[in-house]
């Protein structure tokens, strides 16, 4: 059961290739799922940023203003510079609003859900103020490079991979892998077991902030502009990405691929319903159910699981065997 | 390596919590190669010692040696340092790591020393190998949650052989354990004393200790009463010196001749597939039934199916003749059924909340004014009074004592209380004794049976045998889903009864 779960988002991907396909001529063509992908990947380096809080249990809500702090930052303070300074300066913004995030949750002890909510509204509000509510442009170096090729594959998507396999890295050839998924399972007894789960809670937080400051730049690159509306909503797509790839909203269960395979998904869907001119109200309609969609796979899994593990009747006593004695006699030396 | 001699040594170890003397001057030496049991009722200064020894707390004076060296560990993380590995009652085994990421959650093997990468061939190999030493034959990267409950106590000690642990805490290790589990965990102490750890035992089941341990010390009120040899020991003598006096009735009469009881629980042919196999019971007014069996036997499955937490596919509960249908708590709320799960932790109590909130969760529907159904309060209040001292709740003020704070004794006697405020005349009991001392074991045994004595139905499920056969009128024997016999009180005898526990291709 659990199993066939967790092929249902793969399901329902190819049902949705189908319709698109058979209601618009332009959908399955190289150039159109070049562009999903494309289009796909500033929501990949987010959701797996997210991915790791949700891994430990947590939630970030502030991803999307992240995104959009980090975006003002380099359109006003580099009007001229190079990429890689944008780029760095993109993260550098994400990591420390996410050090913001991560001290008052890990070192106050409060929790995400309040903090991050708070945090959204103070970090978009503080982005209004420096571009004064008006859009702003990147310079012309960032937006060519978001237009542009290595090797054939749009710069954009070389980026949300170079993000994946460091967040692959991080989740399953590194101690602090095992930190994080163990906090998202069990954290008081994580502590107990000598897991470092306040510096690996800080840790998240800020790494999430650094992923939304990337996926921020990414995104910057594509539009070459960020109005006061930037990344807005972004923290609930990224969100309902990783849990419909696989991730669970109640931690511990999930890996790097979920956020992947739950964005290009979620923008399937958004460049379908754009190819099929769908009515634009009818799009937060679409994007609501999928997430609904997200969290009820979620819960069911959890509960499978959880029903799993209960009916799970010892096998041992059913199968027979010897006589066991359970306290064995010994001679006292 | 030390093989023979103390590993261990305590020295006037003292312990207070707000002013209240917790442990007094307690010295103790644990030897290389042996175990050392450490006994005494709830509230006697055992996990204190324990969480002393392990950094969960720090101690107030006394010396603490480790092989000669002072120990003072700060933490968990410390004391894991220094070779203590403490198997507590709740396992710390992370369900969605696998075992090999479970052994090495902490430090894992890395690819290089200079390189913040995990080697995950190295930490398979590191894995098989100490799975062998424990004899656990299982692979190393299936998921933890598809492991039993004495599979991942195994796991837990290997975890404590990954980092050579030189002293290895048991506290209540077989306390969910199958009878074989608990058979494969003796071998493995004892492979652990062939190499020289010493051991600590907490137990509360005493044939045990006396049977595993070499030591026996025994505490009572923060101060060891005894420490010797379990040689010539008998279970009598560790209750003497536990409690200061004999238990001699630890259980209470009972008349041994009952009128033929009216039955106030009937259940019928209850069929749930795959976990319980047309169950027939009846339980009478005035009398105390016993279902005995294995842990996995589909003891609290029955328990919960009666109560309507789980559904069955098929038969009839019927509560003085009234059919009730299935899955209904409520309705069986209203027709008088109690229900006291096996987990007073997580089902049972609300810990954070005070002795009287707790107490009355339950029962508030029977304490509103008619009109309005607004709650009195004077009558609440003094229903619980009433409760708390026939109870013999030992707790502060019953309206500001957080439950956390009381002892498993206390606790359990809280969760009676909610049931009994609420007047039941048909009270299922899941292991009602589970990690409760011996003195208020011994009382609940005397409220079960005045209960009885008044008119309640009573069933009582239990692991402890003695329990069943000091306090039942009748027991009944559950295996593999189904209850394969029945005896009445004049045929109760523990080797039998085990016997059909483990059925008939068991019997010796």
């Amino acid at each position: 059961m659990i199993q066939m779960l967790r092929w249902i988002p793969l399901a329902i991907f190819l049902i949705l290739i189908v319709i698109f396909a058979t209601l618009s001529s332009q959908f399955l063509t190289v150039a159109n799922l070049g562009a999903v992908l494309s289009q796909s990947s500033w929501l990949i380096a987010v959701a797996v940023g997210v991915n790791f809080v949700l891994l430990t249990a947590g939630v970030d809500l502030s991803v999307g203003s992240a995104m959009y702090l980090a975006a003002v930052t380099v359109c006003l303070l580099f009007p001229h510079q190079p990429v890689w300074l944008c780029m760095l300066g993109a993260l550098a913004v994400g990591s420390l609003f996410g050090a913001i995030n991560a001290a008052l949750i890990a070192r106050l002890g409060l929790p995400a859900f309040i903090v991050t909510l708070a945090s959204l509204f103070i970090g978009r509000s503080t982005g209004l103020y420096f571009s004064s509510t008006k859009i702003v442009y990147a310079n012309t170096l960032v937006a060519d490079f978001g237009r542009g090729t290595f090797l054939y594959i749009p710069t954009v998507l070389w980026l949300a991979g170079v993000a994946t396999a460091i967040a692959w890295l991080l989740l399953n050839r590194t101690p602090f892998g095992l930190y994080v998924r163990s906090i998202g399972a069990d954290a008081v007894g994580a502590r107990r077991a000598g897991v470092p789960t306040r510096a690996t809670t800080l840790s998240v937080y800020i790494l999430c902030g650094a992923f939304a400051g990337l996926g921020g730049f990414i995104s910057l690159s594509q539009t070459s502009a960020a109005s006061g509306a930037f990344g807005q909503n972004s923290e609930f797509l990224a969100i309902a990405a990783a849990v419909l790839g696989g991730t669970s909203l109640f931690g511990g269960r999930g890996n790097v691929w979920a956020p992947v395979i739950g964005s290009i998904l979620i923008s399937t869907v958004q460049n379908g319903l754009a190819l099929i001119d769908a009515n634009p109200y009818a799009y937060p309609v679409i994007t609501g159910s999928v997430i609904f969609l997200a969290a009820l796979l979620d819960s069911g899994r959890s509960r499978l699981q959880a029903r799993l593990e209960r009916r799970g009747m010892r096998p041992e006593s059913n199968s027979p065997g010897p006589a066991v004695n359970p306290i064995p006699t010994r001679t006292h030396r | 390596m030390i093989t023979s001699g103390p590993r261990l040594t305590v020295q006037g170890l003292t312990k207070s919590f707000f002013g209240v003397k917790v442990l007094d001057d307690v010295s103790f030496e644990a030897q290389a190669g042996r175990v050392l049991a450490v006994v005494g009722e709830n509230g006697s200064g055992k996990s204190t010692t324990m969480n002393l020894l392990t950094g969960v707390l720090r101690r107030d004076s006394g010396t603490v040696l480790l092989d000669g060296r002072p120990l003072n560990p700060r933490s968990r993380r410390e004391s894991d340092e220094a070779s203590i590995a403490f198997i507590q009652q709740e396992l710390n085994i992370f369900p969605n790591l696998t075992v090999a990421e479970n052994l090495f959650l902490v430090r894992p093997p890395r690819v290089q020393s200079m390189l913040p990468f995990i080697s995950r061939q190295r930490m398979h190999e590191m894995a098989d190998n100490l799975l062998r030493r424990v004899d656990l034959e299982v692979s190393t990267d299936v998921s933890s949650g598809t492991l039993s409950t004495g599979q991942r106590q195994l796991v837990e000690i290997a975890r404590g052989l990954a980092w050579e642990a030189k002293v290895f805490i048991f506290d209540e290790p077989t306390s969910s354990l199958t009878a074989r589990e608990a058979a494969k965990l003796f071998e493995v102490i004892n492979r652990l004393r062939q190499q020289c750890a010493a051991i600590l035992y907490i137990s509360h089941n005493l044939d045990e200790v006396l049977s595993v341990s070499d030591d026996v010390m025994v505490l009572r009120d923060g101060k060891v009463t005894l420490r010797q040899e379990c040689k010539n020991m008998t279970a009598n003598d560790l209750v003497l010196a536990m409690v200061g006096r004999p238990i001699d009735a630890l259980f209470p009469q009972r008349a041994s001749t009952r009128p033929e009881p009216t039955p106030v629980l009937d259940i019928e042919a209850i069929t749930e597939l795959g976990v319980l196999n047309n169950i027939n019971l009846r339980v009478g007014r005035g009398e105390i039934v016993g279902i005995a069996g294995l842990m996995g036997s589909g003891r609290s499955e029955l328990a919960r199916a009666i109560f309507g937490l789980d559904h069955y596919d098929a038969g009839v509960v019927r509560i003085s003749g009234k059919q009730l249908p299935p899955g209904d708590v409520q309705a069986r709320l209203a027709a008088g059924m109690a229900f006291l799960t096996e987990d007073r932790r997580h089902e049972g109590l609300m810990m954070d909340a005070s002795v009287a909130d707790n107490m009355a969760l339950a029962a508030l529907p029977n304490f509103t004014h008619p009109v309005g159904k607004r709650i009195d309060r004077g009558r609440l209040v003094k229903a619980i009074a009433d409760l708390m001292t026939r109870l013999n709740v030992k707790s502060g003020d019953a309206k500001s004592t957080p439950v956390r704070s009381l002892s498993g004794g206390n606790q359990q006697k809280v969760v009676l209380g909610r049931w009994l405020l609420r007047n039941p005349s048909v009270f299922i009991l899941d292991e009602p004794t589970r990690g409760v001392d011996i003195g208020a074991k011994q009382e609940i045994y005397r409220l079960l049976a005045q209960l009885a004595d008044a008119g309640m139905a009573i069933l009582v499920i239990s692991s402890e045998l003695e329990e069943l056969i000091g306090t039942c009128d009748r027991i009944h024997v559950m295996r593999q889903g189904a209850l394969s016999a029945e005896f009445p009180r004049e045929r109760f005898d523990r080797e039998v009864l085990l016997r059909a526990a483990f059925g008939q291709s068991y019997a010796a």
